[in-house]
């Protein structure tokens, strides 16, 4: 898929700029309810809608008023800081629960492996809605429902798999040898642990962190049950938007969020890229 | 042992805040967005102003409150100190016992005249559960600007089902209430028999069958937002929505909607306590419903948002709408002019035939 | 081993003197107890907040316990009623639900129990709401059962007690019969009236939308994974952003921008229009149908297909194509020989990955899918939090869950839990 080699025949290069073609009609498509909202988040009037003075590019059909409402508005603030103070949380415990399980997990000889890795697995697969209603009725009964830990743990439970899954992947490509050839030279198994162990498998576990935060960040079903009026996020909070009163609103903090996750993925490439040069692989 | 002393009378003191902390904030549970703000207005702002020591919790979690508190009760751990329901949700959770009865002659203010607040709110007390703080209505909007229509507007709830004289996308409520009655008034049956109708395996047929007709014109909404936002767009040339929603797009938003009121079916909206609260949660609770239910009060809420009080009392107090200040009276539901033919939700019958007639109509929906 | 050992003259000693298969087997030991305190923590957390839940919720759908515990006395009197007989029960049946109503209405659990026979006959729930006018005339002292009939001819209808008979065990079968269109009469079990039957559609339609899906989740990502494969790391770590950005943006607000730009006064009408490609009357439905929850539901999914394809797809070694064509293979037959076999795995996990997600979504669904688009999951909503008619909700879910977790068999059979990454 490289460079095009000198000898190609005609319908080689067209098949290489035709795939190239195609390629990037589906990258527009994965990009273009994004490229949408941007606009509309800028829109004067209180509906999604690309108004005429939008289209005619009138400097009256734009205004900042939406991000002005996020920044100014207790509700949204309030939602920012609850989904800010849970997600990190659920976070740390889904990371580092899910480490762990996924280490213990990779150690050949482990009894019921299929068994535990479905139980581990099953919050990525059971479907939201059976997940929500269960653990809410659950927790109720325990008193946990409404309460910043009830949604922490919730959370943390849903953020797991994905944990379980980068981790066990960067571990299946571990070199076994390094932790024998610490543990000859004396290291004890913590140390091992820290010194060998964890800064190879650390991409897989900063990506499965990653993907467990964005779980809890954007997760709406979960916390509309279980969660309570002082720890709604802010998916609940646009989610109520959306069911009382639609305000492009929702579309200034989703511009909000996409600026954040652009820096929080050239952040993780970067990453990546050092990890890489740590373990010696080429940087490509 | 001084200091020792000292920690333990810190200590206590501080647990002490926190359980008065904790005493003085009520949670009121209401629907979120403009309604919510109204309330806030109206009501909760005043209250607090009168008791400095409250601080009110807002949760919009009024679209789930039956489930949330029947949990709640089955948790034994009911964390809701006031609720804001419809009135058949109120109804639902006063028959399961989760909701307090409240006696209008001791808990409620009277009017200012005098009268008893059992006769100021009149037929409206639909449960001894539940204090009514509006009547509001599920009506129609239409775009004021189809050319399609050659000059005509639809001027009875029947045009609808017109789709010849009136083409386009209606936006209707993905539920049967209120739709199956329409569909049976505009299938020739008279608005006394409706529910007789309705009662029977044909007549819900029949109101099925009328809706069949224009089933490909239909778009459903299940969140009162949906229609404001389809008219706006032109998605939906005419729509179903809390009459509420369309002031705020006619009047606010200055968008070419206008309001078709023919058989407009009334809802009340009011306040429940749930069952099971502590002795003091229960006397704040019923303190701040008899702020919030008093005649003045109701009639401030209508300044922020277009339905109509509860009390008769409160109706020649309404006056100018807060930031647009035009007479809100005509917009209200109730005012003569647009309360011609009007429906009034059927508690009774809905209560028993929801599940049934709601498990025939989502069947037709998939077919 | 064993054999090996067996034949040697004494057993094999490891360094400190024990026989080396004692410690080998100890090293083992420990190693496995190593492992489990590693799993433990998880494991436990996961099973308190997550799988108790899923169980207690799943409960749900045969428990019954309403019934019995609200009239034990009614239970007990109506086994000796014959139900067939198209009579009302006895004088002696009558009695025992007086004396448990009167409880029930102390209580205030009789419109519960009400509520809760009306998922099955409708029309019950006011019998119970309405309790108070014949229980608060009757007289004691005279027989019960014409008094009620007098007050409220209803409870003269054998349906009523029928329904009750059917329900009066501490677990039920209602729920799962109502889950699969099916109702319990006294002349047995049989289907529903065609025009009541829903889920068993809509449990179809669910795996068909799901399919298409699954499908057009393949068509879009396998082109992409390759390209990411293919292309120097740096370009391809780039261009994953692009596929990693929507994933990362609110389902809510990607729902909502896909209805801005399908409707029909949308985005992509709009511009049909204004190229002239579309006539203004002739706009396109490219929502609140089937197409709207696919293209919406593809967009949403479609990462989870590429990163599974795209890890697999990175271990395909360059070298077998080349050896392909240096064989006298042509671009087109060395793909599809070599390089598209070894990336089935990659298609198998993404597939099964965005199958199993696709069939539980329920919000994007219901805000684009209008009728003909939505899923099973939004009826378990709808009875979770409108109709409260939670039993059914929760054999609606073990129905799904277990055609999920066929599925994850599936999956974990043919590709293996542990091969799926995600980036």
């Amino acid at each position: 898929m490289s460079a095009l080699p000198p000898y190609a025949s005609k319908a080689q290069i067209a098949w290489y700029y035709g795939f190239r073609v195609i390629c990037a009609l589906i990258f527009f498509f994965l990009i273009v309810p994004i490229l949408v909202i941007i606009p509309l988040s800028f829109n004067a009037s209180d509906f999604f809608t690309f108004t005429k003075e939008m289209l005619a590019l009138d400097p009256d059909g734009y205004s900042l008023k939406h991000y002005r409402d996020f920044f100014t508005n207790p509700d949204w603030q309030q939602a920012l800081r609850n989904s800010v103070s849970i997600a990190p949380m659920a976070t740390l415990i889904s990371t580092g629960l899910g480490t762990l399980a996924a280490i213990g997990l990779s150690q050949s000889h482990v009894p019921f492996r299929g068994t535990i890795m479905a139980i581990l697995i099953s919050p990525m697969i059971v479907p939201l809605i059976i997940s929500a209603a269960g653990m809410y009725f659950f927790y109720s009964r325990i008193g946990m429902q409404g309460t910043y830990w009830g949604v922490v743990l919730a959370h943390a439970a849903l953020g797991t798999p994905f944990v379980i899954i980068t981790v066990t992947a960067t571990l299946v490509g571990f070199d076994k040898s390094l932790v024998r050839a610490a543990a000859s030279m004396g290291a004890n198994p913590v140390t091992t642990f820290f010194k060998v162990q964890m800064p190879l498998i650390m991409p897989g576990v900063i990506s499965g962190g990653l993907f467990a935060f964005i779980t809890s960040f954007d997760e709406v079903v979960v916390v509309l049950f279980v969660g309570s009026a002082s720890q709604k996020t802010l998916p609940w909070q646009m989610f109520t938007g959306l069911r009382e009163q639609i305000s492009p609103t929702i579309l200034a903090v989703a511009t909000v969020l996409v600026t954040i996750s652009i820096i929080l993925l050239t952040t993780l490439e970067l990453l990546r890229r050092r990890a890489e040069r740590l373990r010696g692989m080429s940087p490509g | 042992m001084k200091s020792m002393h000292t920690l333990a009378t810190a200590a206590a003191a501080t647990m002490l805040v926190a359980s008065a902390a904790q005493a003085d904030e009520m949670t009121i549970v209401s629907w979120g967005g403009a309604y919510s703000a109204s309330q806030q207005k109206a009501y909760h702002d005043p209250y607090m102003a009168n008791n400095p020591g409250v601080t009110i919790v807002n949760d919009e979690s009024s679209a789930e409150a039956v489930a949330k508190l029947r949990a709640m009760d089955e948790a034994g751990n009911v964390t809701w100190d006031v609720v804001d329901v419809v009135a058949s949700d109120a109804i639902r959770l006063c028959d399961e016992g989760l909701a307090m009865e409240i006696d209008p002659a001791t808990h409620l203010a009277p009017a200012p005249d005098g009268t008893p607040a059992a006769e100021d709110f009149g037929d409206l007390l639909v449960s001894e559960c539940f204090i009514p703080q509006i009547v509001y209505s599920t009506t129609f909007g239409y775009r004021t600007d189809v050319a399609e229509w050659g000059g005509k507007s639809p001027s009875t709830v029947c045009d609808v089902f017109d789709t010849a004289t009136f083409p386009g996308k209606r936006s209707l409520e993905k539920r049967p209430i209120n739709n199956v009655e329409w569909a049976l008034l505009c299938d020739g049956v008279a608005p006394e028999d409706v529910y007789d109708v309705l009662g029977t395996d044909e007549g819900v047929a029949q109101a099925l069958a009328k809706l069949d007709t224009i089933r490909d014109d239909i778009i459903w909404w299940s969140a009162g937002a949906e229609t404001p936002q389809r008219l706006a767009d032109g998605e939906a040339v005419i729509g179903s929505t809390y009459n509420g929603r369309l002031f705020s797009v006619i009047e606010e938003q200055k968008q070419p909607v206008a309001m078709l009121w023919d058989w407009q079916v009334f809802d009340l909206d009011g306040w429940i306590i749930p069952a099971g609260l502590s002795d003091e949660r229960k006397a704040r609770a019923l303190d701040y419903i008899y702020f919030a239910t008093d005649t003045q009060r109701l009639a401030d809420q209508a300044k922020y948002i277009s339905y109509g009080p509860a009390r008769k009392s409160s109706a020649p107090l309404v006056g100018k709408h807060a930031d647009l200040g035009i007479e809100m009276a005509p917009h209200m539901p109730t005012d003569p002019n647009n309360a011609k033919t009007t429906l009034l939700y059927n508690y009774e019958f809905w209560a028993d035939n929801r599940d049934d007639i709601d498990a025939k109509f989502q069947a037709w929906l998939v077919q | 081993m064993s054999t090996m050992t067996d034949n040697q003259s004494g057993p094999m000693l490891a360094a400190d003197g024990t026989p080396l298969k004692v410690s080998l087997a100890r090293a083992l030991r420990r190693q496995k107890i190593r492992a489990f305190l590693l799993i433990v923590p998880l494991l436990a957390f996961i099973l308190i907040s997550f799988i108790a839940p899923i169980g207690d919720m799943l409960f749900r759908s045969v428990e019954n316990g309403i019934v019995p515990e609200t009239m034990p006395r009614t239970v007990v009197a109506l086994e000796d009623w014959d139900e067939t007989s198209g009579e009302a029960p006895s004088e002696a049946v009558f009695a025992a639900f007086y004396e448990d109503m009167k409880v029930a209405m102390e209580e205030k659990t009789h419109t519960k129990l009400g509520s809760r026979l009306n998922y099955d006959t409708a029309g019950i729930a006011s019998l119970f709401r309405k309790l108070r006018k014949p229980m608060g005339n009757i007289d004691e002292t005279q027989p019960i059962k014409p008094q009620f009939i007098d007050a409220e001819e209803d409870w003269g209808d054998p349906e009523v007690w029928q329904t009750i008979k059917r329900l009066s065990g501490y677990y039920t079968s209602s729920y799962f019969l109502s889950a699969v269109d099916m109702e319990s009469t006294h002349d047995g079990i049989q289907m529903k009236d065609d025009f009541e039957r829903i889920y068993l559609t809509l449990l179809w339609r669910t795996m068909v939308l799901s399919v298409a899906i699954t499908v057009s989740c393949i068509l879009l990502g396998y082109p992409i994974a390759f390209l990411l494969a293919n292309l120097p790391l740096r370009t391809s770590n780039i261009l994953m952003i692009l596929v990693l950005l929507p994933f990362w943006t609110s389902l809510l607000v990607r729902t909502s921008s896909w209805i801005v730009l399908l409707q029909q006064e949308g985005v992509i009408n709009d511009t049909l229009v204004s190229l002239g490609i579309l006539d203004d009357q002739g706009r396109l439905e490219l929502m609140y149908n089937q197409v709207g929850t696919i293209v919406a539901m593809t967009h949403i999914l479609l990462p989870f297909m590429i990163l599974p394809l795209y890890s697999v797809m990175k271990t395909i070694s360059p070298s077998y194509v080349r050896a392909a064509k240096s064989l006298g293979a042509n671009d087109w037959t060395a793909f599809w020989k070599v390089y598209f076999p070894n990336s089935v795995p990659g298609i198998g996990a993404g597939a099964v990955l965005v199958f199993i997600l696709a069939i539980g979504y329920y919000i994007t669904p219901e805000l684009v899918g209008g009728t003909s688009g939505i899923f099973i999951s939004n009826r378990i909503a709808y009875h979770i939090s409108s109709s409260l008619n939670w039993g059914l909700a929760a054999a609606l879910g073990v129905m799904l869950l277990a055609l999920i977790l066929v599925f994850y068999w599936l999956y974990d059979r043919i590709v293996g839990i542990d091969n799926v990454k995600l980036g």
